[in-house]
């Protein structure tokens, strides 16, 4: 028989365990972070796809300058959109390949802060691809890119995408036919942030009158906004048996 | 410690548990015997907040399912055949990271603790997925007590486990249940769960069939009582 010690936690550990909302929510970003950065296993997939996308598009439509102008946006938002789907199927394999969101599952927290850890998580993966594929765009196709408003739009549109495939992949996750169900399930419901997205970014790289950015930046604020308290209020259902 | 009265829950149109019945006091060992299908990894499912009852009364540690089901979590360990372990994730990564899941303070005297107890102080630097399935199992009881819980679920435990692994497991449950901790089990392994319990329930077409204690099981073995109660059921 091995010596096992004691369990019993000698400083009266706790006797009513209190994570709060926020150092609950920033233990599962670090954690998504640690493992990620130590094995790179979501962000080099869905970073390989981004270039291989950008550089197919490259050599398909042989642009002249005007028309690169033009197709940037949808280039970029199909990138973002399509790379952003592999890293939230990944995202949340992981967690429930090895029965790991039955751990997160079981802690005293309100189960929102699970969706805010991995959407935060997602979100955070999604603007590193984007912050690599941005200047490589900006070498193949010659059109600048590093503008603050531009980068506003991205990080806008990359909120609502991670907002809405966070939950979305969640409910995927549970079934068998998670890789092919999640773009099905999610593209007709992320259509406005994309359209909207396409539409400020676009108007941004053609010098378009301000006025005619505000509307589908406004609507794409407000989408945001929708989907995260729509996830906040759905997700502990979507999680329980 | 545990209460439930007339469980039942459906899946659909198909019924799992049929008007369950059960209690355990406070530090009983109670093994939840049953064959495939009976029901049992579904109750403890419920018990561990992890499924919702359909119908009927789940009571642990004082506090009402599923309407106080943080404060019954704030109180649980549960292991499965499952580690519930990140392989990217060093042993004593995975415990912090659970650990301030559960808002526990003094964090690193737990962590050398708790791999203390499971003996795995010195691979506390190692990435779980160079672990055996003995070792992760050991880190995934270590990851279940690490906030020092009143009740815990084990649910098929020994799954996977070696000879040796299995033998450290029934060390690591017997040291748990002698520090005062209500314990449900459930095993397929009726030898190692009549060393192990006090009680011994059965769990048959989703209600407990029978049930006996290690006292009033001297004059026979668990296997027959085991074989009797499907039997009847």
């Amino acid at each position: 028989m091995t010596n096992i010690k004691s369990i019993k936690a000698e400083g009266g550990l706790t006797e009513e365990a209190h994570p709060s909302f926020f150092k609950a929510t920033l233990a599962i970003i670090q954690k998504d972070l640690s493992a990620e950065f130590r094995s790179f296993e979501l962000i080099s997939a869905m970073l390989v796809f981004s270039l291989l996308v950008i550089i197919i598009f490259n050599f398909a439509l042989e642009l002249d300058v005007k028309v690169r102008q033009s197709v940037t946006s949808g280039v970029l938002w199909t990138t973002f959109a399509f790379a952003g789907t592999l890293g939230l199927n990944r995202s949340m394999s992981v967690e429930k390949d090895r029965g790991c969101m039955d751990g997160l599952l079981l802690a005293p927290v309100d189960r929102s802060v699970i969706y805010f850890g991995k959407a935060i998580s997602n979100l955070i993966f999604m603007l590193v691809v984007e912050a690599v594929v941005l200047p490589v765009y900006s070498l193949l196709y010659n059109v600048n890119l590093f503008r603050l408003d531009l980068i506003g739009v991205i990080l806008l549109g990359s909120i609502g995408y991670a907002a809405v495939g966070t939950l979305l992949s969640t409910m995927s996750a549970q079934t068998r036919t998670r890789e092919v169900l999640l773009p099905i399930l999610l593209f007709p419901v992320v259509m406005p942030v994309l359209l909207a997205s396409v539409k400020a970014s676009n108007g941004l790289l053609t010098g378009a009158e301000f006025s005619e950015v505000l509307t589908p930046l406004n609507l794409l604020i407000v989408y945001d906004v929708i989907f995260i308290a729509i996830a906040f209020m759905v997700f502990d259902h979507v999680v329980e048996e | 410690m545990i209460e439930v009265k007339k469980l039942v829950k459906r899946f659909g149109l198909k019924t799992i548990l049929r008007g369950l019945d059960f209690s355990v006091q406070p530090g009983e060992f109670v093994a939840l015997l049953g064959p495939n299908g009976a029901g049992k990894t579904t109750f403890l499912r419920i018990l561990a907040t992890l499924s919702r009852p359909s119908i009927g009364l789940v009571q642990v540690a004082g506090y009402k399912l599923p309407d106080q089901a943080a404060q019954v979590r704030a109180k649980l360990g549960v292991v499965s055949h499952m580690p519930l372990l990140y392989p990217d994730l060093t042993a004593e990564e995975n415990l912090r990271f659970y650990g301030r899941m559960y808002g526990i303070g003094n964090m690193e005297e737990r962590i050398t603790e708790v791999l203390g107890m499971v003996g795995l102080e010195n691979r506390r630097k190692d990435l779980v997925r160079t672990f055996s399935r003995g070792m992760q199992q050991r880190l995934a009881i270590g990851r279940a007590v690490i906030h020092d819980p009143q009740v815990m679920l084990f649910d098929e435990p020994y799954t996977g486990l070696d000879q040796d692994a299995s033998e450290m497991l029934d060390d690591v449950l017997r040291t748990v249940a002698a520090e005062g901790r209500t314990v449900v089990m459930t095993s397929h392994d009726l030898a190692r769960a009549e060393d192990l319990a006090t009680r011994f329930d059965i769990l048959s077409r989703g209600v407990i069939a029978a049930s006996t204690t290690q006292k009033q099981l001297k004059d026979t073995n668990l296997l027959s009582f085991y074989k009797q109660a499907l039997a009847d059921s």
